[in-house]
């Protein structure tokens, strides 16, 4: 390791990390909101369930590098545009998200949806009051898995030299250096750590009346 | 009131859950449905709010019929106590019990502390207004249930098996609570049950089902005992019914009820051997209320506590038939202990009489 080339870089560094949070978190929080209601419908229907899973496990099987080249000719933007990726990503996690959250919603006990319905809850007032606020659980977990994804997947844009932590990974094996290559991977591990962190933060905060596990 | 006309409820799949059903729930009424699991009485009852769309026929609510009404909010004027409780997870049990005022627009506070009232009327501590469901046993989710649905206070309650999955004891408990609470508010309730003795306990009507989602018959809990309309309403009732009935048939002034000389803790062996009757003889306290029966023979010096059998159970004299004859039957002496409304004893009776007054008058009033 070389540390004085790290404290030279630091500046760069800060840089290519702002980058990466972006093009991890604006996707996932993208992806998040287009899955609600897709999931939402996958839920409601036996028909259309089968569809969009399926739709979306092949979506999530499609090579990213191939998405990030071929998105450009799509959305007609240019290859270097850093919106190929927040759009490439924002797929995978929607592809990811919509069984996820139709997923959360199946997890409702059928007595507690029901009981919504008695009370004379109507149809959007359940699912905003009842439903979504009891499949928080599981729509996290899966958001922490489309999360962790995500910061990974980012590295990859490296490729197509849109500035990101895998940036350095593109630098270090052009200069046969290996500093910024170990930087780059430290702070990709960190990254997913500290934002899978917030996510069970997050939950725990909208979840207060989840049974606390006791670790035996 | 609510009222079925002709109600009937085919499912997708051809079951007839329900058939041509008619039924008068009056005002201010605990009407029971009962029968054998699959007779269609979730399916009745989860039709009056529209949970289930009945195919043919009409539900009246206070004569108005409810197929014209907007489904939600047909439900928040009623309160629909859900089987196995179904709280929300996600909320408190004081916020459970405010989800319907908060839903028909109070203000949440308001809510809140109407809630807290009904928490501790259903025999809950206030301390359990910030748990959350899982943290309350079966029968206490149940109570929130029922308070849920009254929070609203509603004319028209629905409730869907409330008392199951809680133990015999428990059972007995919410019943009884649950009578008292109904005496208070009356309302007009339907409940689902397929416990029978639930049903003749509680019910100021029952409506017996048969499978296929016929009504049987619609009579009073004594009338069900006493004049079954038919074979499969007599088998369901059950073979002690005719003893069961005696707990519809008040005793007043029927049975003659025998004086009985008494002693005080404290006697000597001698008194007590004077009073006694036959081999025992009866220990009240100094307010005349019974505390048990002592054996003469068996005291040395003077009468304790340790000398008490406390294995009859006194009747009261307002009470029935069938609580007077159990009084006699449990008491070592043979004769049952009879009190009036404060405790205190009246006297004596013997099973011998008490079938005597039962024989006597074949049509006693059975009114409860
Ligand atoms: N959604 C449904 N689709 C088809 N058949 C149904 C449906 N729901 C209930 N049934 C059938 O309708 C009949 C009546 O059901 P219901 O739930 O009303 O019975 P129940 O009297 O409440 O029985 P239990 O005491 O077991 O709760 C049963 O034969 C049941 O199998
Ligand atoms: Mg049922």
């Amino acid at each position: 390791m070389n540390f004085e080339w790290l404290g030279r870089q630091s500046d760069n560094i800060v840089f290519l990390l702002g980058w990466h949070v972006l093009l991890a978190v604006i996707p996932l929080i993208l992806g998040l909101l287009i899955a609600l209601p897709l999931g939402w419908w996958a839920h409601r229907s036996r028909r259309i369930y089968p569809l969009l899973v399926g739709v979306a496990g092949l979506l999530y099987t499609v090579p990213s590098l191939a998405l990030f080249v071929l998105l450009p000719l799509v959305l007609g933007t240019k290859i270097l545009d850093p919106l190929n990726i927040v759009a490439a990503l924002t797929i995978y996690t929607v592809a990811l998200l919509v069984r996820v959250v139709a997923d959360a919603l199946e997890s409702v006990p059928e007595d507690t949806v029901q009981a919504a319905k008695a009370m004379g809850y109507r149809g959007y007032q359940s699912l905003l009051k009842v439903e979504l606020p009891v499949g928080v659980p599981v729509i996290s977990a899966g958001l922490r898995v489309a999360a962790v994804s995500n910061v990974s997947l980012v590295s990859v844009a490296a490729l197509l030299g849109i500035p990101q932590l895998g940036s350095l990974f593109t630098q270090g094996f052009q200069l046969r250096f290996f500093t910024p290559i170990i930087a780059g991977i430290v702070l990709c591990v960190v990254l997913a750590m500290i934002l899978d962190g917030l996510i069970i933060l997050l939950n725990r905060w909208l979840t207060p009346w989840t049974p606390k596990v006791v670790a035996s | 009131m609510i009222k079925f006309e002709n109600v009937t409820k085919a499912y997708p799949d051809g079951t007839v859950a329900v058939d041509g059903l008619n039924l008068e729930a009056p005002t201010g009424k605990l009407t029971i449905l009962v029968g054998p699991s699959g007779c269609g009485k979730t399916t009745s009852l989860r039709m009056i709010n529209r949970l289930i769309e009945p195919t043919s026929g009409t539900i009246y609510l206070d004569d108005q019929p409810t197929s014209g009404m907007d489904a939600a909010l047909l439900r928040r004027r009623i309160g629909y106590v859900i089987q196995h409780a179904g709280l929300f997870p996600h909320k408190t049990i004081v916020d459970n019990v405010a989800t319907m005022p908060v839903l028909l627009g109070e203000s949440r506070q308001k809510a809140r502390i109407k809630a807290l009232e009904l928490i501790e009327r259903v025999g809950l501590p206030a301390s359990f207004a910030k748990r959350y469901p899982w943290q309350l046993s079966g029968g206490q989710q149940q109570r929130v249930g029922v308070a849920r649905a009254l929070a609203s206070d509603p004319a028209f309650m629905l409730m869907d098996e409330p008392f199951s999955a809680v133990d015999p004891v428990v059972r007995g408990q919410l019943q009884d609570e649950f009578l008292r609470l109904q005496r208070e508010i009356g309302k007009t309730i339907i409940m689902v049950t397929h416990d029978i003795d639930e049903a003749l306990k509680l019910g100021d009507q029952v409506a017996v089902m048969r499978v296929g989602g016929k009504l049987a018959q619609m009579a009073s809990p004594s009338e069900l005992l006493t004049s079954p309309a038919d074979e499969f309403v007599a088998d369901f009732v059950g073979r002690d019914r005719g003893y069961r009935s005696l707990g519809f048939t008040k005793t007043a002034g029927a049975v003659a009820i025998g004086e009985e000389a008494v002693i005080q803790l404290g006697a000597s062996a001698d008194e007590a051997r004077a009073k006694a009757s036959g081999a025992w003889v009866l220990v009240v306290d100094g307010s005349r209320k019974p505390l048990g029966w002592a054996q003469p023979e068996l005291v040395r010096g003077e009468v304790t506590r340790e000398h008490l059998n406390l294995s009859g159970i006194p009747a009261v004299v307002s009470g029935t038939m069938r609580q007077l004859l159990d009084a006699a039957l449990s008491s070592p002496s043979r004769r049952g202990v009879v009190v009036d409304e404060n405790g205190e004893l009246i006297g004596t009776v013997t099973a011998t009489d008490v079938v005597k007054a039962i024989e006597a008058e074949p049509h006693l009033e059975t009114a409860r």
